[in-house]
């Protein structure tokens, strides 16, 4: 049994089955961190002591009968933005270099419950602005399939995490397709859950509108359970959603006779890279031969996303990092008064791309520029939902690539901002619509670097695209083993 | 003064709401409490953490707004107002701009020239800020984070007031209001109701406003009366000398009975107001508002028309009970155990005013319970005590709530009624005091009031002087 390259489900069976210990399992990731992050620095914080504590804990309960799920003793990694009692959350900022939270994002507190075990935190762009994982103020995080490329982002350290074998599974935040996009340039299985189905307590936020918290993970199968662990309606989150669906392993099914599946052209057409269109379209056929029914359609209104979502997901991060002041926590600069302790607190604190979108966010918002930028974004945000409400009522699910490309070499993209937001179109429309996303590796390039299959539904129909993502995966599983 | 001139006054009043958690997380609002003693990641702005609004805030928003016949805003939504300070741990407060909870409203306030109609712009709900200490030994600056997040509406007139006098009549109008929904307890020493004044100044006769100003740190009815005078001739000063009225923010020091320039419009900060996109908006069934609507109180007018019909006290006396719902509440409260609406009324009138005034006390403050009230009358009316007895038991009642009839009992303050113990006493007094009983007989009438007096002392004041007087007359 090659320990590493076990799924989490089948971990967390293997430890049931008194194969292998939750302490085994932890000190395998932990010997394989030390071997790595050397090389692909997918972490900020690795809580050695702390993780074989926990992985010892939980032996006992798992021993004692009381964790019998499917991510119990399995380790896992946590974006460095979701808040951890006692453990650093840097946010890849550093402005946040010495905040300890004294409280754990609700996410975390479900995977606690699920038995699932903490490693500790996963390196990203700062503030989760970025697609890169190059804007962390700890370092750049590399692709392991191949570390002179990026691992994308913002969620770079737990996609590569993920993919290096790391940790079994890790958590992500996707606001503009910081899941998906990271997962689709890894190789791993991704998804944006439908806005509202994870709570978002505790995770610090960059566009609350936006932000949903969600898996990544070796398969579908995983990226179910764990959804299925972390979904949960939480009063401490007004935008929360109570939803009676959430036993997603349920869709675990093998069928897609029937299911009707949309194609939208202007998601094939300029700018898109042709080993990933025929990649994703090769993707498209599998399924079709599964019984699917493929059609193509104009979405529309593709192009105005990224003004869109750049505009809002900007405003809104203007106001949310205003809390980091230098004044409760956090670092703070020596200097002479309020005015100035601020002023040299917050530029030294944060990071150009930061510090750009305060900019920009300040700057819609601004009276006078408020009407004809924020609540013209607004505008654009409810047509684009619109639109997706016309396509979902022909289709079950919208397929189409997750990146116009694979992974950009390392310090390729930040030189060039807007090229950089623009590869975020195929993503961004999913959260300005409040769509879940699921990113299903499909293949690799000529550089071998792999290529993401993004499936689209409609809101809380999550167990359309797992069962769509999982045929696909089990198919093309037998196509390689054949 | 050359011409003739207008003022136009217009308020924004802050009300902190009775509610007894926070308007955005579940900390207590209590006051005082040791620094951050009531707080958590929510009104302390940590990373993370996230607003749910209280729905006893809005309860009491929509109970405030119907009372002061607003339209109530069926689809209402919170914005953020940013702005860097350290009282304000997010660096932006929750509030509402665009869609508040109540427009357009009015009551009524009475004038020397009739009833008027004081305009409501609007009405909408907001967090407290925290509080900073500076700390001279130290030199540094210290933040307290209790009062962050405790909730507040802000109460928007039109610009229809034109005196001081309408002012303090508006204002007490509110109060009432709102103490009697028990909305808040309306103390503008304590903070819990805070006005800011715009005013300015025109020509009689002009349709056009002239430039406003707004005053802030008004602490108390007389220094708003204080403030609208002075501004009020500082304009008019300005203008007459030719000069013009520059709009900004003035604050009122009340001890120096003058005011001083805060910031003008143009340091006037961009507050990038939008929506919150933590909390959704936020839609007022029919049914809540039914709800709210039917919980509505008996409110002041209406209060005082039916004790007309139903009490036979004194107009004066009506207009002081219902002045405060609380001292309306224990008025009512008192007579329905039995007390004669008039013998409550007087203890109101005399001795609880008295203490109240004595104390520096609010009618709020009043601890004593209507069933402790209505045992002491129903002592007097027995005349198991006599009514110098009865103000010293209603002095520590009123201090301590004390239950009247066990004090008496336990202080064996009862009137002595037995007539043998009485006679014994009178005669021992008037053996006592010869030349006092001299001077009687020698017509000289005072003297009996030293006699009575003295048996009053002798019978540690448990005696009815009444009877005391007829008994000595009849023994000398």
């Amino acid at each position: 049994m090659e320990l590493l390259s076990l799924s989490a489900v089948e971990l967390s069976a293997a430890i049931r089955e008194k194969k292998i210990t939750a302490v085994e399992a932890m000190e395998a990731v932990l010997d394989r961190i030390e071997e790595c992050e050397p090389q692909y620095h997918c972490y900020v914080t690795v809580d050695r002591e702390g993780a074989l504590e926990r992985a010892g804990q939980v032996q006992k309960r798992i021993e004692a009968g009381e964790l019998t799920g499917p991510l119990a003793g399995v380790p896992v990694a946590v974006k460095d933005n979701m808040c951890t009692e006692g453990m650093l959350t840097t946010c890849a900022s550093r402005i946040l270099e010495n905040f300890i939270p004294f409280y754990t994002a609700e996410a975390v507190l479900n995977l606690e419950k699920a038995g699932a075990v903490l490693i500790g935190k996963t390196n990203m762009d700062e503030f989760a602005m970025g697609s890169t994982t190059e804007t962390s103020a700890y370092g750049v995080t590399k692709n392991p399939r191949n570390p002179e490329y990026v691992p994308g982002g913002s969620s770079g350290g737990s996609a590569a995490a993920v993919a290096a074998e790391e940790c079994f599974f890790a958590l992500g935040s996707d606001t503009g397709g910081s899941i998906r996009q990271p997962a689709s340039f890894c190789g791993v299985v991704g998804m944006k859950p439908t806005y509202g189905t994870v709570s978002r307590y505790g995770l610090v936020a960059y566009g609350s509108s936006l932000d949903q918290i969600g898996p990544l993970s070796k398969t579908v199968e995983d990226c179910a359970a764990v959804l299925e662990a972390i979904a949960s309606h939480d009063s401490k989150d007004s935008t929360s959603v109570e939803r009676s669906d959430t036993n997603f392993t349920e869709a675990l099914v093998r069928d897609v006779r029937g299911l009707r599946i949309g194609i939208p052209r202007d998601y094939f057409g300029e700018g898109l890279d042709p080993e990933v269109r025929s990649a994703v379209l090769e993707a498209a056929k599998v399924l079709e031969a599964q019984g699917a029914v493929l059609e193509e359609f104009d979405l529309s209104l593709v192009d105005y996303a990224i003004p869109a979502y750049y505009t809002i997901a900007a405003a809104e991060a203007s106001s949310n990092l205003e809390r980091f002041d230098g004044i409760k926590y956090g670092y703070r600069a020596d200097a002479q008064g309020l005015h100035q302790m601020y002023k040299k607190t917050r530029s030294q604190g944060f990071g150009p791309e930061v510090k750009r979108r305060i900019m920009l966010g300040s700057f819609v918002l601004s009276s006078g520029y408020y009407d004809a930028y924020y609540l013209k974004a607004l505008r654009v945000k409810g047509m684009i939902k619109k639109a997706f409400d016309d396509a979902f009522s022909k289709y079950d699910c919208i397929l189409g690539p997750a990146a116009p490309s694979t992974a950009p070499k390392l310090g390729e993209s930040l030189s060039d901002p807007i090229k950089m937001y623009l590869g975020d179109i195929y993503t961004i429309s999913v959260n300005l619509a409040g769509l879940p996303g699921l990113c299903v590796p499909c293949g690799t390039d000529h550089k071998g670097l792999p290529i993401g299959l993004q499936l689209i539904g409609d809101c809380f129909q999550e167990k359309k695209l797992i069962r769509i993502g999982y045929t696909y995966e089990q198919c093309r599983k037998d196509l390689q083993g054949a | 003064m050359s011409k003739e001139y207008e003022t136009v006054i217009g308020l924004e009043v802050h009300v902190e709401l009775a509610a007894k958690t926070k308007i955005f997380c579940g900390c207590s609002t209590a006051f005082g409490g040791s620094p951050n003693a009531h707080t958590c990641p929510v009104c302390t702005g940590m990373p993370g953490s996230l607003p749910v609004l209280n729905k006893k805030v809005l309860e009491y928003a929509v109970a405030v707004g119907l009372a002061a016949n607003c339209e109530i805003t069926r689809y209402c939504k919170f914005d953020r107002k940013n702005y860097f300070y350290p009282d304000n741990p997010q660096n932006y407060q929750i509030s509402q701009l665009y869609l508040p909870i109540c427009r357009n409203g009015w009551v009524e306030i009475d004038t020397p020239d009739g009833p008027k109609k004081v305009g409501i712009h609007e009405i909408h709900m907001e967090e407290d800020a925290g509080k900073l200490i500076h700390d001279e030994w130290e030199d540094c600056t210290l933040v307290d984070y209790n009062r962050s997040g405790v909730p507040l509406i802000e109460i928007v007139s039109e610009p229809d007031m034109r005196s001081a006098d309408e002012v303090i009549a508006y204002l007490e109008k509110l109060r009432l209001i709102i103490q009697y929904l028990g909305a808040s307890d309306c103390k503008l020493q304590e903070g819990s109701m805070r006005a800011d004044v715009n005013l300015s100044v025109r020509e009689k006769g002009s349709e056009q406003l002239g430039t406003r100003t707004e005053m802030k740190n008004l602490n108390s009815f007389r220094a708003i009366a204080r403030a609208i005078e002075g501004e009020k001739n500082r304009q008019i000063d300005l203008l007459e000398a030719g000069e013009s009225v520059v709009q900004e923010t003035r604050r009122w020091d009340d001890g120096k009975e003058t005011s001083y320039a805060m910031r003008s419009k143009e340091d006037a900060q961009d507050y990038r107001y939008f929506p919150d996109p933590d909390l959704p908006p936020v839609s007022i069934s029919e049914e809540f508002l039914e709800e709210i609507r039917a919980r509505q109180p008996e409110f002041r007018t209406e209060k005082r028309k039916r004790y007309k019909e139903e009490f036979d006290i004194p107009d004066y006396d009506i207009e002081i009970i219902t002045g405060s719902k609380h001292m309306a509440d224990l008025f009512e409260a008192t007579v329905a155990l039995g007390a004669q609406p008039k013998k409550v009324s007087n203890w109101l009138m005399v001795e609880t005013l008295r203490i109240l005034k004595e104390q520096e006390l609010d009618p709020e403050d009043i601890r004593f319970s209507p069933e402790n009230l209505a045992k002491l009358i129903a002592l007097t009316e027995s005349r198991a005590i006599n009514s110098t007895v009865a103000k010293e038991v209603f002095e520590v009642m009123f201090r301590e709530n004390v239950d009247p009839e066990r004090y008496v009992e336990e202080k064996g303050l009862k009137m002595v009624s037995d007539e043998g113990a009485l006679r014994k006493t009178v005669e021992e007094v008037i053996a006592a005091n010869p030349q006092s009983v001299q001077d009687y007989r020698n017509g000289k009438e005072k003297a009996i009031g030293f006699l009575v007096g003295q048996t009053m002392k002798a019978m540690k004041g448990k005696a009815d002087p009444g009877s005391v007087n007829k008994l000595l007359k009849e023994l000398l």
